[in-house]
């Protein structure tokens, strides 16, 4: 399955692939024990997950060795139900006994928890029958020394990239494998392996006094679909040199474009603003707006759970609810919920399988490519990047700090900082003109570059 | 209750060492493995904390949660270099396997030397004891059930009342080469609230809270609790009445207390010893020079009773201080773990501070504020002919090496004439860290500190903090909203 461009990795896969078995069996030997004993203590449902994973990371800063730091990490999250009672402990220590211990202590919390009828396990017909396997797992069996080898690569790209890059905050290789089970009192007992690498870079670039960061990042389930170290580098030192010289923005209204990896966050406020909780308690700008149009009506976006080697890929959401692929936009009107079993119950709906979240959101690109965006701006803001909290999904009024590019003619003029973009999320979604098909995959978002109409620029 | 007076090194000893019999020599072991040649410090830091949380929605107390995290991390630094390594078992085979892997980042050499341990002298900030042990579970679901209860009974239009209360007691123990054998006892409570008003189809929400290091009756002193829940309801029914925030430059006056997050943003972060030992803040190699108008004085203090913030002794045992970052407007200091200082010459500022066993301890801050000045807070809004007065935020984020850094207003109001006007909605503010402070033109003798409800991120680690400040005159921030400027 794997490439072969590590030689170790063929033996290690294999070291690694009996150890995880074996702490699969590990797992699910302590997921069992922590139902039996909830059982015992008279819960009338319990569920129970626990996960166990290690790995190793690289710090390379200014050609040195600055940190090497080895992983690992484990631990077991139960919740019980007395009828309609919830209590959950969690320990980080796997032993029989502190698990008994914290299945205890979730029984007592239980007991002071008041009557919920909503509470309890998803229902047993929506477990997920099969676990297709979703190419999650390609450990890699790093030496610290080849670890520090890559990172070294990574930053001297950076560093010679440019004779304005002056300082660096370094570049890092990480590289995580692990575990995870989870089981429930309907007979529910599976687990998966995963593995994550990622390799990241910041370097400084300098000019008349002034100084600007900036990063790039390449993050995969498998280390050979990492983009190459020196490239990684080069496109960090690109994006912090081209940064210097920044001046402010008069305050106008403009189109906005946000290139992929921040487009990402549009949408990620999109699965907040429907999500269970919001939608129970009203606390969102998307309330009751199923079946209405929210986006543009060239806008599509459907989960899609199970793509190979998807960041956020799983066979079954954390209630072992089966996940699926399902349209949450059409035509830029909404189709669908992101709902556990706990809200779904309390909304009268059924669980849509995102207890613990969305599994891979993607949005279709409307055909322009990141080029015929610009153009089609023609005059406006690039953004590069984006500062602060500032969303209230209440309200969907959205006001974040911002860097990037005044835009003349689809062309870069200068660098901007120290503004601010702001708008309406309600309004921004149903003024996205285009998505681009320069689709970024380093996230469980799925996005290409997304033009927003009209926004507040707020500058001097 | 426990007892709070217990030794905090002796409970820690029995609590982290002694379940798995580990004496003086596995830890001088543990130590010697990790100081191999060229290796300036070898750490061992043990932590076990016990956290518990109960939270409330509608109207019931839905559940409660208890989570236990133990272990030992160990860390060898040489030079820059620091290998790190941890272990989720404090047992003796795990220590030293632990710390042959984190000793890997010196290849060779022969040994170095462990000096012999000594406690440092000890701070009492607050009583060593379990803050989830000092209420019965049966008073604090009371207790969430009551602010619920008042809560509601403010105002018709309150629809949603969300409400939780946590603690944790977290003990952590310090062993390092040079001679540091400490321990801390860190008791740590929250309460917050959050409602959704709503009238006439509009909603909006209000959200607050507070605690320390304290215990738990400390939310019934003076119906603390019921006063979070009054202030979320005048927060979310302030906001009912919004209009949109005007988009541009313009005066901003800040309100005290928890509005600091503008200091701790603005210059805390670029004042953090690693970042300017490395050059990549907007403040480095800036010490001496005149960075804020005559009026600010800026501290970092880690020494006050009982804060949020406060710290008996930092994570690697230094005892905290409070440290002078900016006086009269100029430069004067920076926050330093060991590693930091001990690279630039400096003294460890006691702001070494970790997540927890499994992070690596980094220069943070502990509760960051400034002194009071000479003016009336009435005076300085009077002051203002146009602008904004922002009373309270959400939260903020900068960017070091540029100097911009931004917050976020949950609460604020437009000045017009000298008066307050309407509120405004939610908007971003964002300035330059090393220019903003010279653009203070007045501060007002009011200083207050937050609530005890901040948490800090850098680089992917949490910890708590505090901020504060008395109002202030910013004479040009960028507001950004969406009317007009």
């Amino acid at each position: 399955m794997c490439g072969v461009d590590y030689p170790l990795q063929a033996t290690i896969t294999r070291a690694m692939n009996n150890t995880t078995q074996s702490d699969i069996a590990t797992l699910s030997e302590r997921v069992s024990a922590a139902l039996a004993t909830a059982r015992d203590l008279g819960a009338s449902q319990a569920e129970a997950s626990a996960s166990r994973g290690a790995g190793l990371s690289a710090t390379v800063r200014m050609r040195e060795v600055e940190t090497l730091e080895y992983h690992r990490d484990q631990g077991l999250a139960v919740t019980v139900f007395f009828e309609h009672r919830k209590g959950s402990a969690s320990t980080s220590d796997l032993d029989p006994d502190a698990v008994a211990e914290a299945v205890q202590k979730a029984c007592s919390l239980a007991q002071y928890a008041a009557e919920d009828e909503f509470a309890g396990l998803a229902a047993a017909e929506r477990m997920a029958r099969d676990i297709p396997d979703l190419d999650l797992y390609h450990p890699w069996d790093l030496e610290p020394a080849a670890a520090i080898e890559l990172a070294t690569e990574c930053e001297a790209a950076g560093l010679a990239a440019d004779a304005r890059i002056t300082n660096s905050e370094g570049a890092t290789l990480s590289t995580h494998s692990g575990a995870r089970v989870y089981g429930n009192t309907h007979g529910f007992l599976a687990g998966y392996p995963s593995s994550q690498h990622s390799l990241s870079c910041a370097v400084l670039a300098s000019e008349n006094g002034a100084m600007e960061r900036d990063f790039d990042y390449s993050v995969s389930r498998s280390p050979e679909l990492l983009e190459s170290a020196g490239a990684i580098g080069r496109e960090a030192a690109v994006r912090a040199v081209r940064r210097l010289g920044a001046r402010k923005l008069d305050t106008a209204t403009v189109p906005v474009l946000y290139p992929a990896r921040l487009a990402r966050s549009l949408f990620g406020h999109f699965v907040g603003a429907i999500s269970g909780g919001n939608l129970y308690r009203k606390s969102t700008f998307l309330a009751d707006a199923l079946n209405q149009t929210v986006f543009a009506d060239r806008v599509n976006v459907a989960e899609q759970s199970h793509i190979p080697g998807g960041l956020a890929s799983a066979p079954f959401d954390a209630e072992g609810v089966a996940t699926a692929d399902r349209p949450l936009i059409d035509a830029g009107v909404l189709r669908g919920y992101v709902l556990g079993s706990y809200y779904a119950r309390k909304l009268g709906l059924e669980t849509t399988g995102n207890a613990g979240g969305i599994h891979n959101l993607v949005v279709d690109s409307t055909g322009e490519s990141y080029d015929d965006l610009l153009a089609g701006m023609d005059r406006g803001l690039l953004l590069t990047e984006l500062m602060g909290q500032g969303v209230n999904t209440v309200t969907g009024d959205y006001s974040r700090g911002a860097a990037g590019f005044w835009v003349e003619h689809g062309e870069l003029c200068y660098p901007v900082n120290e503004i601010t973009v702001a708008g309406n999320l309600a309004d921004m979604y149903k003024q996205i003109e285009a998505v681009g098909t320069d689709v970024d995959l380093r996230g469980g978002i799925r996005t290409g570059s997304v033009l927003v109409g009209g926004m507040t620029i707020a500058g001097n | 209750m426990s007892n709070n007076t217990a030794n905090p090194l002796q409970l820690a000893e029995e609590r982290l060492l002694a379940p798995a019999e580990l004496k003086d020599k596995h830890l001088d072991d543990a130590l010697n493995a990790l100081l191999r040649g060229g290796v300036d410090t070898a750490e061992l830091y043990f932590q076990v904390a016990r956290h518990e949380s109960w939270s409330l929605e509608d109207g019931i107390v839905k559940e409660g949660s208890h989570s236990v995290e133990r272990g030992v991390g160990v860390r060898a630094v040489a030079g820059e270099k620091t290998g790190f390594a941890y272990s989720d078992e404090i047992i003796a085979p795990a220590l030293m396997s632990a710390s042959q892997a984190a000793s890997a980042i010196v290849r060779h050499g022969q040994q170095g030397a462990v000096q012999s341990w000594s406690p440092a002298g000890e701070q009492r900030l607050y009583a060593a004891f379990d803050p989830t042990a000092s209420l019965p579970d049966s008073d604090k679901v009371a207790l969430l059930q009551e602010v619920d209860r008042a809560t509601r009974a403010i105002d018709p239009r309150v629809k949603q009342v969300m409400a939780s209360i946590a603690g944790v007691q977290e003990i952590v123990l310090v062993c390092s080469s040079d001679g540091v054998y400490s321990a801390d006892v860190r008791p740590l409570v929250r309460l917050n609230v959050a409602v959704i008003v709503e009238d006439g189809g509009r909603r909006e929400q209000g959200y607050t809270g507070g605690g320390g290091r304290v215990a738990y009756d400390y939310f019934l002193d003076a119906e603390r609790a019921i006063g979070y829940g009054r202030e979320a309801v005048r927060q979310a029914l302030v906001n009912l009445e919004a209009v949109p925030a005007p988009a541009g430059e313009t005066v901003v006056v800040l309100g005290p207390g928890w509005p600091g997050v503008l200091l701790h943003e603005a210059i805390g972060h670029g004042l953090e010893g690693d970042f300017n030992r490395k050059g990549t803040s907007a403040f480095a190699g800036r010490m001496g020079e005149r960075v804020a108008s005559e009026l600010c004085t800026v501290v970092d203090d880690g020494t006050l009773p009982e804060r949020r913030g406060s710290l008996n002794m930092d994570d690697e045992g230094t005892p905290t201080r409070r440290t002078t970052l900016i006086e009269n407007g100029r430069l004067v200091g920076y926050m330093q773990d060991r590693l930091n200082a001990r690279l630039m010459g400096a003294e460890p500022t006691g702001n070494g501070r970790r997540e927890s066993f499994a992070h690596l301890p980094l220069p943070r801050m502990t509760n960051t504020y400034m002194l009071p000045g000479p003016h009336e807070h009435d005076e300085i809004i009077a002051s203002v002919d146009r602008g904004i007065y922002a009373h309270n935020f959400g939260g903020g984020q900068v960017d070091i090496t540029s100097g911009k850094f931004v917050f976020s207003a949950s609460e604020a109001y437009l000045i017009e004439g000298g008066k307050l006007g309407s509120p405004i909605r939610d908007a971003t503010l964002i300035g330059d860290g090393p220019s903003v402070l010279q653009k203070v033109s007045m501060v007002g003798n009011n200083l207050k500190l937050d609530e005890g409800v901040g948490v800090c991120g850098k680089e992917g680690q949490s910890v708590p903090v505090g901020v504060g400040q008395p109002t202030l005159r910013v004479d040009g921030l960028t507001v950004g909203g969406t009317g007009g400027g």
